[in-house]
């Protein structure tokens, strides 16, 4: 078996590597991904090896960015349009909804919109405005779309790849503070099938879910638990739309006591709805109501404060302490 | 409406007139085919209105006065060639082969699209204006990248060319070279809003801006409409890059059927333009020059009758859609909360409890 370790950056680079070696028709699209490689060089040297008409050097357009994917996708083309940041994929909002999410029903299914966007998504890098922000619950909300987030350098070398060869649309968020966090790649076999959550680590009290990002947060808050003798699992979605509901409520009926993990706001968030749905699912299993760490219902804070606005061991641990009162 | 800029090869009365740059080259047949299609899609496009008044129809988006822009334009495509309309090209879908029935689901209001647009190379309604604009130039990106010999053509109006998606294929087209022809009909009503609104200069005006070449023409003359598009076509498809028609003509009608164009304009305005019918010309035309008979023109008249109650029958046969249908296609793979949704419905439909 092939291991290698490597930054997450990288493994989304090679990941896409090799689903361009794999199939002639996969393009990437975006603003200073070719010569430049992209703001994070997550398309590092990409435009050398496969040419501009493939790796393609986009104006600063948004909407057209995914417009123009769609078009691509309707001659037959698989686009992986990158976005520079989080808070600059409102532009293509409408595209996105009305188009991308759309035209397969639209088409009576004669058009595949095998497409992905990626989006460097969530804080903690210290930015100036609309460079840290979770916007992955307006996309979760629309019927078409299916939203993704890898947490470790090996899921992000194989999502992509999976999300590449899936013929749904994707909008794919990548934790951008974890870029450069390195881990073990397994270059031979997927860790799982793209829509499923994973168990990070197996506990009996609480579970608590998150995804991207909050994955290392909640692993660090079980270190922390343990030593005051709880025991939380740890669960990363992975798969925000559709959730992977069948791993979460088997937890939840072991445990009974559910936290979810975001860094986004918790009001009409993808927490809420994790919630709401184990809740219907798990409630004679419920041992406490389940409970959202998140962010607060303002918009993303000056990065000086920032870290009193992303969920964190403390508040993770308050959580804990509440659910574990309750029985 | 002499314009020194305009392309016109027949005026209002169906005399031929001397351009520089273009000239037509159809014989008479081709040139009564033109006129049948029009005279076509007017008598569906009246019926369609009639069926609406009727109740039979959710909504409909009138063409008249816009025969000669949607037709000339649909004519001048070739078959492989693409087309990417918004929600008013009748005529155009009428050229590529989509079935009239096909065209009115939509307005029925049992499908959000109609038709199979690989099978026609003509692609959905668009509604929202001016997204489809850049899917026509992401089209002809994978033209371009499959080295093949065709063009894509995408349709918007006055009122859409405000829009940020129509700006920004523009870019997009012209920084690509991408084989594509922008074809807006000013219609010059945005259902209240006079294309004056829309743009100071006048909207051809804005290919150059762009970096491609801008055209205006006369939008009611099918002879024009065809000569040009062609051209831009023709240009297109081997290597010559993008171009902006801006097709000069009028909505006769109203925005839809839900719209009162009395409200926002004068009945003169409006009967200056009905004296620039685009059918009229050509008929003048083939009488005058190729001694088209009365008997051919009824036959057509005829035929279009024919067309129309057809199109009243088909649509009057179109049922309530089963409700199961809404979980068709929205993915390609399953879904779960699909196979959810599926579910709970059929139990409703069952009349479970």
């Amino acid at each position: 078996m092939a291991t290698t370790t490597m930054t997450m950056a990288k493994a989304l680079n090679e990941g896409l590597r090799r689903s361009m070696e794999k199939n002639s028709r996969v393009l990437l699209m975006g603003e200073d991904i070719g010569r430049l490689g992209g703001v994070f060089r997550i398309t590092d040297g990409l435009q050398k090896d496969f040419g501009e008409d493939r790796v393609i050097d986009a104006p600063l357009a948004e909407s057209a960015i995914v417009g123009t994917a769609v078009g691509l996708a309707i001659r037959g083309f698989r686009t992986v349009c990158e976005i520079q940041f989080d808070g600059f994929v409102y532009p293509a909002f409408d595209q996105i909804v009305s188009q991308v999410a759309k035209l397969h029903k639209r088409s009576d299914g004669v058009y595949t919109m095998g497409l992905v966007i990626r989006l460097p998504f969530q804080g903690g890098i210290g930015a100036i405005e609309h460079h840290s922000e979770s916007p992955e619950a307006y996309f979760a909300h629309t019927a078409g779309l299916r939203v993704v987030s890898c947490s470790t350098a090996n899921d992000a070398y194989w999502m992509i790849q999976q999300s590449v060869e899936h013929d749904d649309p994707i909008v794919f968020c990548e934790p951008k503070s974890r870029y450069w966090e390195k881990g073990d790649v397994d270059l031979d076999v997927a860790p799982a099938g793209l829509f499923d959550a994973v168990v990070r680590r197996e506990g009996t009290d609480v579970t608590v879910v998150g995804w991207g990002s909050s994955v290392k947060t909640m692993l660090r808050a079980a270190d922390t638990a343990a030593a005051e003798g709880v025991s939380l699992e740890v669960i990363d979605a992975r798969s925000i739309a559709p959730l992977d509901v069948g791993t979460l409520a088997s937890s939840l009926t072991k445990t009974g006591r559910l936290i979810v993990v975001q860094e986004s706001p918790n009001t009409a968030s993808i927490g809420s709805e994790i919630v709401a749905e184990l809740t219907q699912r798990c409630f004679y299993s419920l041992r406490a109501p389940g409970l959202r760490v998140g962010g607060y219902h303002v918009p993303y804070p000056p990065s000086r404060i920032e870290d009193d606005f992303r969920p964190n061991v403390d508040r993770i641990m308050d959580a804990v302490d509440r659910v574990m009162e309750f029985a | 409406m002499i314009d020194d800029e305009l392309v016109q090869l027949l005026t209002p009365e169906g005399e031929r007139v001397a351009n520089t740059e273009y000239e037509s080259t159809l014989s008479g047949d081709e040139i009564f085919s033109f006129y049948r299609d029009m005279v076509i899609i007017r008598r569906l496009c009246n019926e369609s209105t009639s069926l609406q008044r009727q109740g039979q129809l959710a909504l409909w988006a009138p063409v008249q006065g816009q025969e000669a822009a949607q037709i000339g334009a649909g004519r001048a495509l070739a078959p492989m060639d693409f087309s990417f309309p918004s929600y008013r090209e009748h005529g155009v879908a009428w050229c590529r082969g989509v079935p009239p029935e096909d065209m009115l689901r939509i307005f029925r209001a049992v499908t959000t699209g109609g038709w199979d647009p690989q099978r026609y190379r003509h692609s959905v309604p668009t509604v929202v204006l001016g997204n489809q604009t850049l899917h026509a130039v992401g089209y002809a990106m994978g033209v371009q990248r499959d080295g093949a010999e065709e063009a894509v053509l995408t349709f918007f109006g006055d009122g859409a060319s405000s829009q940020g998606d129509v700006l920004e294929s523009f870019v997009w087209a012209a920084s690509f070279n991408a084989p594509v022809v922008f074809f807006c009909q000013n219609n010059q009503w945005g259902i209240s809003t006079p294309s004056s609104v829309q743009s100071r200069i006048p909207l051809y005006h804005r290919g150059p801006g762009f970096g491609f070449a801008g055209v205006r023409v006369d939008g009611n003359d099918v002879l024009a409409v065809y000569e040009v598009t062609k051209r831009a076509l023709d240009n297109a498809r081997v290597g010559g890059g993008p171009t902006l028609i801006e097709a000069f003509t009028y909505r006769i009608g109203a925005h839809t059927t839900s719209d009162d164009p009395t409200r926002y304009r004068i009945d003169a305005e409006v009967e200056v333009w009905k004296h620039r019918d685009p059918i009229e010309r050509v008929k003048s035309l083939l009488v005058r020059e190729f001694r088209a008979k009365v008997t051919a023109f009824d036959e057509v008249a005829a035929e279009a009758e024919t067309l129309a109650l057809k199109l009243r029958d088909d649509v009057l046969a179109m049922g309530r859609p089963d409700p199961q249908s809404m979980f068709d296609d929205v993915y390609a793979a399953p879904h779960p909360l699909i196979d959810e949704g599926r579910l709970e419905l059929a139990e409703l439909l069952g009349g479970g409890r």
